[in-house]
């Protein structure tokens, strides 16, 4: 019988880099997202063409192709970065180039009336942007977001290949030393799948906390 | 270190072979991931509730779970049960299941999407169940999923580097061995990159215009 409690502090270790790249993603994601998606509202021709160019690029290329991207051809050009650095960086801007999308889809769907209300009161555009409709449009982003963060959690898993030691790094390292399979990537899915419900349950009780003080102005 | 032309027609028809294969599995994918997801709609929609609330689950769990992980499981695992899979079926395989529980919510959206009045004239007309989906309701639902179905396939096609780890020798694979074998990373990466880049563009055009072809339901 193989000892399985060793073993065991592994997958945990493993988990909690997930766990790390996850969250520092997600930052990472959420900021590129604002920045991104508000650039490509902007009245500003080059700021709109900056932030089409780095959703399209980096929706257009897949994650595990910029992933070796920074972790391989970067340090040619002098950028060394390590395993986890080379992980959040493009994690965060791939899944943040597709929240971009959600930022400027979320604002566009405020009504009219709330661009005509905030002029009525003589707010500037950065005001209104920042006390009428991104408050609102933040709860439309929230459940789309939180997909967005699952996507994330689920995209991590490609880091192992960069012999980074996530879960499905820790998983292929019990499998190398135990020889059994089943056991290692049951366990890891079923981790995966309880961190996505966290995600998905967190995410929908920030939904219910944030529309409290909106009662009644949404239809 | 500099970009050398030579190195990339040397290079260029293991790649092109790579392209091929990557195309094949997103074809392949594609068309299981279509069959799948109108399996679990079916299923999810079946009047017999132990049926529909498993492969509600089941759904839940694949769409929660890293396809990385999933590839893993249907390579490594599924020997050990005795199914022996060449390493393109298991990524085919591993593609259509995850993309079909995406799909799934696609053709869901489609079906509930048809008029209550088309199934009540379907009833009206003494149809069996068999000839109001086959003759009524498939035939109005599919045209404006077209879209959405696509955009997932266009997704699928950028995770199908994932397959390079289950040793599919793919465009990322044969990339990665032609970089081992000349110790250059920065030609064979790029050009995965930029492949991708070209055929996502290309696809994004194609889907435009099923967007402009079948996105409106004709009334």
């Amino acid at each position: 019988m193989t000892q399985w409690s060793g073993y065991f502090g592994l997958i945990v270790q493993g988990a909690i880099v997930t766990i790390e790249l996850t969250l520092m993603g997600s930052v990472l994601a959420l900021i590129m997202a604002f920045l991104a998606g508000l650039g490509r509202l902007s009245r500003l021709f080059l700021l709109r063409a900056l932030a089409t160019a780095y959703i399209e690029f980096f929706r257009g290329t897949s994650i595990f192709v910029q992933l070796f991207f920074a972790y391989f051809v970067l340090p040619l050009i002098g950028l060394e970065l390590t395993p986890l650095q080379a992980g959040v960086l493009a994690l965060g801007l791939n899944v943040g180039a597709y929240a971009a999308e959600v930022v400027r889809g979320a604002v566009q769907s405020i009504g009219r009336e709330q661009h005509e209300a905030c002029i009525a009161l003589n707010l500037g555009r950065w005001q209104g942007l920042r006390h009428v409709i991104l408050p609102q449009a933040f709860l439309v982003m929230l459940p789309t977001f939180g997909n967005n963060a699952i996507e994330l959690l689920k995209a991590t898993s490609v880091v192992s290949l960069i012999s980074l030691a996530d879960l499905t790094f820790q998983a292929q390292v019990v499998r190398a030393q135990t020889g059994n399979t089943m056991v290692p990537f049951a366990t890891i899915l079923v981790i995966y799948f309880i961190l996505a419900l966290l995600i998905s349950w967190g995410v929908r009780s920030l939904e219910r906390r944030m529309a409290r003080g909106l009662d009644g102005v949404r239809v | 270190m500099d970009w050398d032309w030579n190195f990339v027609w040397q290079i260029m028809p293991t790649l092109i072979q790579g392209v091929k294969i990557t195309i094949l599995a997103t074809l392949l994918g594609s068309v299981l991931a279509a069959i799948v997801g109108l399996g679990i709609a079916l299923a999810r929609r079946s009047p017999n509730k132990a049926l529909s609330r498993t492969v509600g689950w089941a759904a839940e769990f694949i769409r929660g779970t890293p396809l990385l992980v999933q590839l893993y499981f249907i390579f490594y695992v599924l020997p050990d049960i005795g199914i022996l899979l060449p390493p393109l079926v298991a990524g085919v395989i591993g593609l259509g299941l995850h993309y079909g529980t995406y799909t799934a919510e696609v053709y869901r959206a489609g079906i509930e999407n048809v008029p209550r009045g088309q199934w009540e004239a379907a009833k009206a007309c003494n149809l069996s169940a068999r000839q109001t989906w086959t003759h009524i309701i498939i035939p109005q639902a599919i045209p404006p999923m077209i879209p959405a179905l696509a955009n997932y396939f266009i997704a699928m096609f950028k995770e199908t580097p994932l397959l390079s780890a289950i040793t599919v020798l793919e465009l990322m694979n044969q990339a990665k061995s032609v970089a081992n074998t000349y110790y250059r990373y920065l030609e064979p990466i790029t050009l995965v990159g930029a492949f991708f880049l070209a055929i996502s563009l290309c696809s994004v055009v194609l889907l435009r215009w099923l967007e402009r072809r079948y996105g409106k339901i004709e009334r």
